[in-house]
């Protein structure tokens, strides 16, 4: 086995406040091969943050296991966690709520290596400088504050104090959602430059198929805590087998011309299900155009479709 | 912090509290150098009129005793027993509050219901059992006002950390390693500061006037001078000799008044929706 | 070309900061014309939802102000409008639906509520006949089970539910004018394409003109007839989305679309960017406001502010550039 990170089974359920469990995470297995990106998209509530925020052992596993390099990182507890925690980190959504208001920029990238005790002091400050200008900043900003700079130069920041700790990998979680567009593309590029450079392998969670589709090897659809579909982003988006990706791939807004004026893609009927009550057979049954009986009862299992391409679905 | 006293200096009532603070402090702290006098000493016929006589400016109580070092030594009970209250205020309510906000669950459950208990006695009555069961030393009186008054600040810092623990910096410290002391005392206490610092000047005014209160119904330390004893050793005589009780009363109500003002210029100071005009 | 529902014309509207004057809205001409979608596209802080603010009479006043052009809707002009007049237009005959649904509808009421409320403040109908107008609304938006529904409070609905029942809201008075301003942001993609396709079907049926506010260029081609592209304040490219979309004049334009990451785009080229951010409002020069930004820049750019220049009948963009290269005849 060659993969640099494995995640076997994982399950993340919380309890909610009246008895019921939020089956958050339910069992989802991948693995990403060093210096390749595995990209997960879905909607609201299909539990793609949570399988990154479980991966960075910032969400409490229920069961399963996520091997890095073959060290059981969902194993470790107190201070074997923390001395692990320098070959995983995460880049977060929120370039307004990711970066400490209260600390320089410098101290921000600085800190990571401070907790861990990483190289010497003046190493350190070389260390920040360094990292500036490999996310494309100049070394002098490093004495201003967070608030003084843009979502995307926040972003950047942010990426640098993931980058600090020399780490195997980095969890994105939505990196450029939250950017203008012309903004986002200047990020996306810097995230696959890195890639390119230093061989970094990257989680890359997302509910845009255009951004995972241009930054991702992999793709693992996600719907109601399990994963619906995985296959390289070629074959994900030129043959999607599951009806669930083909109306996400239908339902993303698009500039072709002969999707002008259509008034929104396929419609896929209905909200998703809530991740307490779930129904017996496939999660997607409620709202899937071609269901039939034996969906109604027999969860499908996540199964070969194509070389290299899987689908948790009685049909496809 | 530039910013902050940058929009606190714009306000003129802000402004206007500082300056009655520092003149208020100004006058305990340097007036006992330039007016030697003993506030406990009887020094004339009791009460005379301020203006009366010459040496006198502010006149005499029932006793004969001087009011201005009265009020100058009195200024300085006060102010010491409103900020150790405040400050005893802020160490429980913050301790608490925070690692009820931080943990939540049990933790919270528990230390919450401990505030509820503290939330609900009267908290005059509760004073006053506590400073006659220990002696009424102005430490006491100060230690009892802060035991009374930190379940508000409390469940204002719980709900700071509550809502802080949330945003995703906290996450990124806890990704990079830091343990939850460090959250806590280093990450999310210095961003939940500006209503903290807030709700201490507000405590200080309320420190002030529930001291005064315990000495005007005479559970004060009654070795110390300070402006609820004037009040309350003079309160009879209030019809007679208005000056006996007033004095102190507009020296109490100038110091709760700068407070507030001051309270209110930092609460603006902080908002960073203020900081956009 | 049917007389337009509203016609804007150089509207400006300046901000005061502590940083000196801002031109939020710099000379904006727009107009709709019924059953119409305008779609208006660019990024935070070019001043797209401030034109949706002044047309509802609604700027923050300090610090903005109107400082000239008009906004004529149905004859009169908005701009010199009382206070009580605009009222009684808001949530009439012009209405706006807004990027969150969950803060934009009052917690403490029912749905049914909500619209019944909105359809008596325009309308003097009795409380029973108000309560059947909103089932009546809520069924038209797609919501199942209206009667049930209506009694809902708005943390029971999803976001999909929630941004339904505030298009049930704005168009329970049957408004000449709908404003969505980010409709679909917060919501999920195939939410979304059912949220356009409501958006779609209510115009077609009812004739309402709409303005939609977005920075999603995939958005504007699902759904546009027409397109501004705003860029620091001033519309810099407008005309019909398929010129637009397919014929960009503007090198902001060009960029923007260029740099959306697409499905059916080369993975392994690097995105095109647009390099450096948006200018702060308050620090202008003269010429134009995407010369720091452009590629084609000259010195003549920094002169002054470029006019449109026509393109094809109503296709224009403001770049002097267009003059020398590529005008169509």
């Amino acid at each position: 086995m060659n993969a640099l990170l494995s995640v076997r089974d994982l399950k993340v359920h919380f309890p909610t406040g009246n008895g019921g469990t939020v089956h958050a995470v339910d069992g989802v297995s991948f693995d990403i091969p060093r210096g390749r990106t595995l990209g997960i998209v879905g909607e609201s509530g299909s539990g793609k943050t949570t399988t990154a925020l479980a991966v960075m052992r910032l969400a409490p596993i229920t069961a399963g296991q996520v091997d890095l390099d073959g060290t059981p990182i969902s194993r470790l507890e107190g201070e074997e966690l923390r001395k692990a925690r320098p070959r995983f980190q995460m880049v977060f959504q929120d370039p307004f709520s990711s970066l400490n208001p209260r600390d320089r920029v410098g101290r921000i990238i600085r800190q990571p290596m401070d907790l861990l005790g990483l190289g010497d002091p003046a190493g350190r400050d070389r260390r920040v400088e360094d990292l500036l200008q490999q996310v494309g900043l100049r070394p002098e900003l490093k004495s201003l504050y967070p608030h003084q700079f843009s979502g995307g130069q926040r972003q950047r920041i942010g990426l640098a104090r993931a980058l600090a700790t020399q780490p195997d990998l980095i969890v994105f979680d939505e990196p450029v959602s939250a950017l203008d567009v012309a903004v986002q593309a200047q990020v996306l590029n810097l995230i696959r430059r890195l890639q390119r450079e230093t061989g970094l392998t990257y989680l890359f969670i997302s509910h845009d198929l255009g951004v995972v589709r241009h930054v991702c090897d992999e793709i693992a659809v996600m719907y109601l805590g399990q994963i619906v579909e995985k296959a390289s982003a070629a074959d994900l988006f030129a043959t999607p087998r599951h009806p669930y990706t083909q109306a996400l791939i239908a339902a993303a807004p698009s500039l072709l011309p002969e999707h002008r004026r259509r008034g929104g893609g396929a419609k896929l009927q209905g909200d998703p299900p809530s991740p307490v009550n779930l129904p017996k057979g496939c999660r997607f049954v409620s709202r899937c155009p071609i269901a039939v009986d034996r969906c109604r009862s027999v969860p499908p299992d996540l199964r070969q479709v194509n070389v290299g391409q899987a689908a948790a679905c009685h049909l496809a | 912090m530039a910013e902050a006293w940058a929009i606190f200096r714009r306000s003129p009532a802000a402004m206007l509290g500082l300056v009655i603070l520092i003149v208020v402090a100004a006058m305990t702290f340097i007036g006992p150098f330039l007016y030697h006098v003993d506030p406990f000493e009887i020094v004339w016929a009791p009460l005379t009129p301020p203006g009366e006589e010459a040496t006198i400016p502010l006149g005499t109580d029932n006793l004969g005793r001087d009011i201005l070092a009265g009020l100058i030594a009195g200024g300085r009970a006060t102010l010491a027993v409103g900020f150790a209250a405040a400050f005893i205020t802020m160490v429980i309510g913050v301790v608490i509050g925070a690692y009820a906000g931080f943990h939540g669950g049990i933790v919270d459950d528990l230390l919450m219901r401990v505030t509820e208990f503290f939330q609900v006695l009267p908290p005059l009555l509760f004073a006053m059992v506590v400073v006659t069961l220990f002696q009424p030393t102005i430490v006491n009186v100060a230690l009892a006002i802060g035991i009374v008054s930190w379940p508000q600040t409390a469940r204002l810092t719980r709900s700071e950390f509550r809502r802080i623990r949330t945003l995703e910096y906290v996450s990124a410290m806890r990704a990079i390693g830091a343990s939850d002391r460090n959250v806590i005392w280093r990450v999310i206490l210095p961003n939940a500061l500006p209503p903290l610092i807030v709700s201490a000047t507000l405590t200080i005014g309320m420190a002030i006037l529930f001291e005064a209160g315990l000495s005007f119904l005479g559970l004060s330390d009654p070795n110390v001078m300070s402006w609820g004893l004037m009040i309350g050793s003079g309160r009879e005589y209030l019809l007679d000799a208005w000056w006996v009780v007033t004095l102190p009363g507009a020296m109490i109500f100038l110091t709760v008044l700068g407070v507030s003002l001051v309270g209110d210029g930092l609460n603006d100071a902080f908002n960073p929706r203020m900081r956009e005009r | 070309m049917a007389e337009p529902v509203l016609d804007i014309r150089n509207l400006k509207v300046d901000f005061a900061t502590r940083n000196g004057i801002a031109h939020v809205l710099d000379d904006i001409s727009l107009t709709v014309a019924p059953g119409e979608l305008l779609g208006i596209v660019g990024e935070s802080g070019c001043g797209k939802s401030m034109t949706a603010l002044s047309i509802l009479g609604l700027i923050p006043s300090p610090p903005g102000r109107i400082v000239g052009g008009s906004i004529m809707f149905q004859g009169r002009d908005l701009t010199k409008l009382p206070q009580a007049e605009m009222r009684r237009i808001r949530g009439g005959d012009i209405a706006m639906i807004f990027q969150e649904p969950m803060t934009s509808l009052n917690p403490v009421f029912t749905c049914g509520e909500q619209i019944a409320e909105a359809v008596r403040l325009h309308q003097s109908v009795s409380p029973k006949a108000a309560r059947a107008r909103a089932v009546e609304m809520l069924r038209a938006v797609g919501i199942p089970e209206p009667e049930l529904r209506a009694n809902a409070y708005p943390h029971q609905l999803s976001g999909g539910m929630r941004q339904r029942v505030m298009i049930a809201m704005a168009l329970s008075c049957e408004p000449k004018l709908l404003i969505a301003d980010e409709p679909t942001t917060a919501l999920d993609v195939t939410v979304q394409a059912q949220i356009f396709g409501l958006l779609d079907e209510l115009r077609s049926r009812t004739g309402t003109a709409i303005i939609l506010i977005t920075h999603d260029m995939g958005a504007i081609a699902e759904m546009a007839d027409k397109v501004a592209v705003m860029y620091a304040g001033r519309v810099i490219e407008h005309g019909p989305a398929d010129a637009v979309l397919d014929n960009p004049g503007h090198p902001y334009t060009r960029g923007l679309l260029a740099s959306i990451p697409r499905i059916d785009a080369d993975p392994d080229a690097d995105l095109p960017e647009i390099p450096g951010i948006v200018p702060a409002l308050t620090d202008l020069g003269r010429g134009c406001a995407f010369e720091p930004r452009c590629p084609l820049a000259t010195a003549a750019c920094r002169a002054a502010q470029p006019p449109h220049v026509a393109m094809s009948a109503d296709h224009s963009a403001a770049c002097i550039h267009l003059e020398a290269s590529e005008v169509p005849a």
